[in-house]
């Protein structure tokens, strides 16, 4: 129970002062509804391209969204020392990170929702597997969060975060398979998208909006949850061997 | 805690940063109940000792039992019992001072209630309860400090490890600090003060130990390590004109006596049997110096510390003002 009341206020105390601030919630949505707009007039081909445009926008704003302000959080509670209080509270280290990582996660599915709604207004989101969409998104979001706490645990100012995730962010939008199948990709370019999360989330959308996928769900989701798996614990041997030294 | 366990057992504990042993194989340990004061100049080691004790630094070799645990097996727990004021004011800057005090109580599983409760308790304890609304961020250092202390109190620990809990405040909020140090000794709660200020360590500790190079070079109660330069008598002398060459001359006149000109118009005299006054006034007033004080000097823990580690208590505080202000 103590454990619990502990998480549940790290969690909310980052809500609070961190995700549900306004500038963020407008970032939040202004960010999503750019990308948007941006390949919708980018296709040309009207409407009817917003199903094959959905997947690859909802991916790319859990992915802005959730690695943005956790590499940001975690960098500058470190850097004035508040995480220190956080590493002296009587919980284990990897609870204390899930909390830190929750805030961000919620952030992370929220925002994918942004541009599901705007969706709902333009084309017809019926065919849309839900089962299988909210878990991809859900995965993206925790795999992207890792990858900001990865990228936050590495680094020690908040300039080097921010460098560092575009580092990793940018050749994402392009290798993942967001907006243009793997396959078009230069061959000598192709291994690199299959050591990327984003490439595994990205394939479970467009199967569940517009039957689009390249490799069976379960197989998707579960290199997925390895690759999350495998970030949080880099990110929790890094903290235990930089932070508590 | 275990009922017959020390609060804290260090034995042999030594950590080292590359080539540099920072803490060298030290052992000590600290009754329930008591305040212990950790000395000694920057760079001895104090920080890495509280950071290894608290679990924010793991050792390279040694033992930490905190009430009883083992802190190498079950760190966790032993934090259940601790309490840590860090050398900065660490809180939430975007938080009131309510909400940080409430968000570190719930840190150690205190129940809303429980934690509001309190929380408003200690704001009122520590004259903040007019600021409780305001965010951290907006505070003055000495209200940083106080609410600081709070926090590492909020969940009534039985330890409290306090590290430098008056540097670089105003002497207002560093008495009233010492005051609520005083008051949570004598409230039973063990305390682990690391401090550069040895007059407060000397006021407030039970015990001391000195650290110096990363080696505790001395550990005792503060009578008993004083007594051995007790048996020294002092004297200090204040003239309102300058002395120029009195120090020889003072010399030669009164072999037995040993002086030292410490400030401007101030001599020091130093003896081992009780320094007579008259003679050495009416000396100094015949070579045209203005005598305007004769009193005797009470030997201090600053005296200990300067025989110790051989540096001037006076250059710390001055090194340590400049690095974050002083009281």
């Amino acid at each position: 129970m103590k454990r619990l009341i502990a998480f549940w206020s790290i969690l909310v105390k980052d809500m609070r002062t961190y995700y549900l601030k306004p500038p963020n919630i407008s970032w939040g949505l202004i960010f999503p509804l750019a990308w948007t707009g941006m390949f919708f007039i980018k296709s040309g081909s009207g409407l009817e391209s917003v199903l094959t445009l959905l997947p690859g926008v909802v991916a790319i704003s859990i992915l802005f969204g959730a690695t943005s302000m956790l590499a940001v959080t975690v960098t500058f509670e470190k850097k004035n020392r508040s995480f220190e209080r956080l590493l002296l509270a009587p919980i284990p280290l990897e609870l204390l990170m899930l909390a830190k990582t929750g805030g961000a996660i919620l952030f992370g599915v929220a925002n994918a929702f942004v541009p599901v709604i705007m969706a709902l207004f333009l084309a017809d989101l019926s065919q849309v597997v839900w089962s299988a969409f909210v878990p991809a998104v859900f995965m993206i979001a925790v795999a992207s969060t890792f990858l900001g706490l990865f990228i936050a645990v590495a680094v020690s100012e908040v300039f080097e975060a921010q460098t560092f995730s575009n580092f990793f962010r940018f050749p994402m939008i392009f290798l993942c398979g967001l907006f243009f199948p793997i396959e078009k990709i230069p061959i000598f370019l192709r291994p690199l998208s299959y050591v990327l999360p984003l490439t595994y989330g990205a394939d479970v959308l467009h199967g569940a909006v517009h039957a689009g996928n390249a490799m069976p769900y379960p197989l998707d989701l579960s290199i997925l949850c390895a690759f999350c798996l495998g970030l949080f614990a880099a990110s929790l041997w890094n903290i235990k061997r930089k932070w508590i030294v | 805690m275990t009922n017959e366990a020390p609060a804290i057992d260090v034995n042999n504990l030594a950590k080292r940063f590359g080539e540099v042993k920072a803490v060298d194989g030290i052992s000590f340990i600290i009754r329930r109940g008591e305040l212990f004061g950790f000395l000694g100049p920057n760079g001895a080691g104090k920080t890495t000792t509280i950071n290894m004790l608290t679990g924010l630094a793991r050792p390279d070799a040694g033992t930490i039992r905190i009430g009883g645990i083992d802190c190498s097996r079950n760190p966790k727990a032993a934090q259940h019992l601790m309490g840590v004021v860090p050398d900065e004011s660490n809180l939430y800057p975007e938080l009131t001072g309510y909400e940080n005090l409430c968000f570190c109580g719930a840190l150690y599983g205190m129940r809303r209630s429980e934690r509001e409760a309190r929380a408003r308790e200690l704001l009122e304890a520590f004259g903040l309860s007019q600021a409780a609304d305001r965010k951290f961020g907006g505070y003055s250092k000495g209200m940083k400090r106080k609410l600081t202390i709070a926090a590492g109190i909020i969940h009534k620990p039985t330890i409290l490890f306090l590290d430098e809990p008056t540097t670089g405040i105003d002497v207002a909020s560093a008495r009233q600090i010492r005051l609520l140090i005083a008051d949570l000794h004598r409230a039973g709660t063990t305390i682990f003060l690391t401090t550069h200020y040895i007059e407060e360590a000397e006021r407030l500790c039970d015990r001391i130990a000195f650290i110096v190079g990363g080696r505790i070079v001395l550990i005792d109660t503060v009578e008993h390590l004083i007594q051995p330069i007790q048996e020294r008598h002092v004297v200090q002398i204040a003239c309102a004109n300058t002395l120029d060459g009195m120090q020889g001359k003072l010399a030669a006149s009164f072999p037995d006596l040993e002086f030292q000109a410490v400030a401007q118009g101030l001599i020091r005299v130093e003896a081992s049997k009780p320094v007579r006054v008259g003679p050495l006034v009416r000396f100094l007033e015949d070579q045209g110096a203005e005598v305007t004080e004769a009193r005797r000097m009470r030997p201090s823990l600053e005296d200990v510390f300067v025989r110790i580690t051989g540096i001037e208590a006076d250059a710390m505080r001055k090194e340590m003002e400049k690095a974050g202000g002083g009281p």
